[in-house]
């Protein structure tokens, strides 16, 4: 890995190199570009269309959407290490993110985060060696009618407790398919969720409009 | 007879009330057709006489903020507030899931009245299923022509976009999410210039919260007289208030401004799991709101009772501890929570919350020292009102609550040498 790189203080990025982002994501970005008044705002977006290509923010991504935009590859990473859904090094299949706020915390959500770390031998912001899960602590999924709350891959399981956590985590290790949740749709893999969050299954006003 | 008063919530328990043909079968996008067919500036002056106030947190009067905007100075945007994060709010949300298209008939409503062409709703990147719904809706509300060219045959043309956040707390506050929205980091603007002024790309700029905007139908359909006939003098009409932690039923319930904290927690939330005794709640989520105690269980929950009461309404998102729960343990929790989401552009706040962290823990783990109490009061101290935005505010709520409230507990800690508490 990239031991060397990790400076302290200093954001760690990125992981292992990728190839140039496909033609169609390249023209994914220029239609997000379209969208938006001032292209800047298509940012964030075109971040998340990076990790759907490359499954996280790659140095050769962060270069090419800064190179579209006319913007420095500082700036671009000045914006993608601000916020905490953009990811520098790959994911595993599945992102469990597991809140600890209060409301899950007073209904057993330290009990449930323990059982999945020790289920899988990992951490916090650890994946595991089979590059199945990845394990995030979260703040306040605002589901707090659900909690404890688990979210695997932005979709959150409800009312869990750390037998049905565990359950849920060796199904998803096993290769299956995740259960449908209470509310909420099946989980994506991780590069459709990250085109939603792009925007690109949104209607286009010129598609709408004309 | 239940305290409750469906009228954003009205359609949660529906089928199919989420899709277009569910919701225009109970009357929905009527009070769009009644609005597109109004002077824009009655309805700004009907919003204003409603009494309507912002939901997000600080309760600014709606009506006063869309009528600061310069019309003729085109182009105008609005941008609605859909990042929900504050710890305990799920009210958004759940608007969102259930009544997308309510979310946007009223955002339709104010962007009409402030001459928006092209409106926003940015919604927190988390929240996957909700902005689904949204993104659902919006393709619908364009197939049936409530969206795009010459609405309804008014002449009126509107767009829309659905703008997923990142993963940060602080781009709820309204210049953060502006800054967001253009393609940067989330850091808060200075003020003035206000948005009403230079907002979004630097133009005259509305940002409301989703259950405000949620509330703009109705008072457009049945009236502002009815609205205000509705709730407390001062804040007319309906709260949706997110029940949680441990209650036996925790949940959204909608209730007229002015309702009883113990009617909530008691009646509609059938009060504390197991039957334990109350120990503590939030009025209105984590943020600068010092947590209530039992004794205040009959606080009327509307902005002037719960401040005079010596907290804030905030969210409206009542976080609930029963006995035998540790408040200290909570409290570090929010304060980790405000530490992650400093932004880093004042120091009082990237450095303070950093620092009450680690002495929390280490009151929490039993290092604490008796004179620790009195240095976390003075950091506090030192981060409140001295930030850009009210973040670092917020940040003092869990000291006060701990240190000052529950003064006694912090101090078992420190003779204790460790948590009395095993939850």
């Amino acid at each position: 890995m990239n031991e060397g790189t990790r400076i302290l203080g200093v954001p760690r990025l990125p992981g292992p190199p990728r190839p140039p982002l496909s033609e169609h994501a390249r023209a994914e970005a220029q239609r997000l570009m379209a969208r938006y008044p001032e292209p800047r705002s298509a940012l964030l977006p075109m971040l998340y269309l990076v990790q759907a290509d490359h499954g996280f923010v790659s140095r050769e991504g962060v270069r090419e959407i800064a190179q579209m935009l006319g913007l420095t590859p500082a700036e671009v990473t000045a914006v993608a290490t601000f916020y905490t859904m953009y990811k520098r090094e790959p994911m595993g299949r599945w992102l469990v993110s597991v809140c600890t706020q209060p409301p899950c915390a007073l209904r057993g959500a330290n009990q449930i985060r323990d059982a999945i770390q020790q289920e899988c031998g990992i951490g916090n912001g650890g994946t595991t060696e089979d590059g199945m899960i990845s394990i995030e602590e979260v703040e306040c999924l605002c589901i707090c009618d659900g909690a404890p709350v688990v979210g695997i891959n932005y979709e959150n399981y409800e009312n869990l407790t750390p037998e049905s956590a565990v359950e849920l985590i060796r199904a998803l290790r096993a290769g299956e398919t995740p259960p449908k949740p209470a509310r909420g749709d099946v989980p994506a893999p991780h590069d459709e969720t990250h085109r939603e969050l792009a925007g690109l299954n949104q209607k286009d006003r010129e598609e709408a409009g004309a | 007879m239940t305290a409750e008063m469906k009228i954003l919530t009205a359609r949660f328990d529906t089928e199919g009330a989420d899709r277009y043909d569910g919701y225009t079968d109970s009357g929905g996008y009527e009070a769009m057709k009644k609005a597109l067919g109004m002077d824009p500036a009655d309805i700004v002056e009907t919003i204003k006489t409603s009494g309507l106030r912002g939901r997000g947190g600080a309760g600014f009067p709606t009506g006063m903020k869309w009528g600061f905007i310069n019309r003729e100075d085109t182009p105008t945007y609005l941008v609605c507030n859909a990042d929900e994060g504050e710890p305990g709010t799920f009210k958004d949300r759940e608007l969102m899931e259930r009544d997308p298209h309510s979310v946007i008939e009223g955002m339709a409503i104010a962007s009409y009245a402030i001459g928006c062409r092209e409106m926003y709703i940015y919604v927190r990147g988390e929240f996957g299923y909700a902005a689904r719904q949204m993104e659902r809706a919006v393709a619908e509300a364009y197939d049936k022509g409530v969206l795009g060219r010459d609405i309804f045959g008014s002449g009126y043309d509107l767009d829309m976009i659905v703008h997923r956040g990142a993963g940060a707390y602080i781009c709820g506050e309204e210049t953060a999410l502006l800054e967001s929205l253009e393609g940067y980091r989330g850091q808060p603007r200075l003020r003035p210039p206000f948005p009403a002024q230079k907002g979004l790309y630097q133009r005259p700029t509305v940002i409301n919260n989703v259950e405000t905007l949620a509330c703009v139908p109705h008072i457009i359909e049945k009236g502002s007289d009815w609205f205000r006939g509705i709730g407390t003098e001062k804040a007319p009409g309906t709260k949706m208030f997110s029940l949680s932690g441990d209650v036996e039923r925790p949940g959204n319930y909608e209730v007229p401004f002015g309702t009883t904290a113990r009617v909530l927690i008691e009646e509609l939330a059938g009060g504390v799991s197991g039957g334990k005794k109350l120990k503590a709640f939030t009025p209105g989520g984590a943020s600068s709101t010092p947590i209530f105690g039992a004794d205040k269980l009959d606080v009327s929950m509307d902005w002037e009772s719960v401040q005079a009461a010596g907290s804030l309404l905030g969210t409206g998102a009542m976080m609930v501890w029963a006995e035998d729960a540790c408040i200290l343990r909570s409290m570090l929790r929010f304060t980790h929570f405000y530490a992650h989401e400093s932004c880093g552009k004042c120091t009082p706040c990237r450095e303070g919350t950093y620092w009450l962290e680690q002495m929390f823990v280490r009151l929490e783990t039993g290092q604490g020292r008796d004179e620790d109490l009195a240095i976390m009061m003075d950091v506090q101290g030192n981060i409140g009102g001295r930030t850009f935005c009210a973040l670092g505010d917020f940040a003092t709520a869990p000291v006060i609550s701990s240190i000052k409230i529950f003064e006694s507990e912090a101090r078992e800690h420190i003779k204790k040498k460790g948590c009395p508490f095993e939850r």
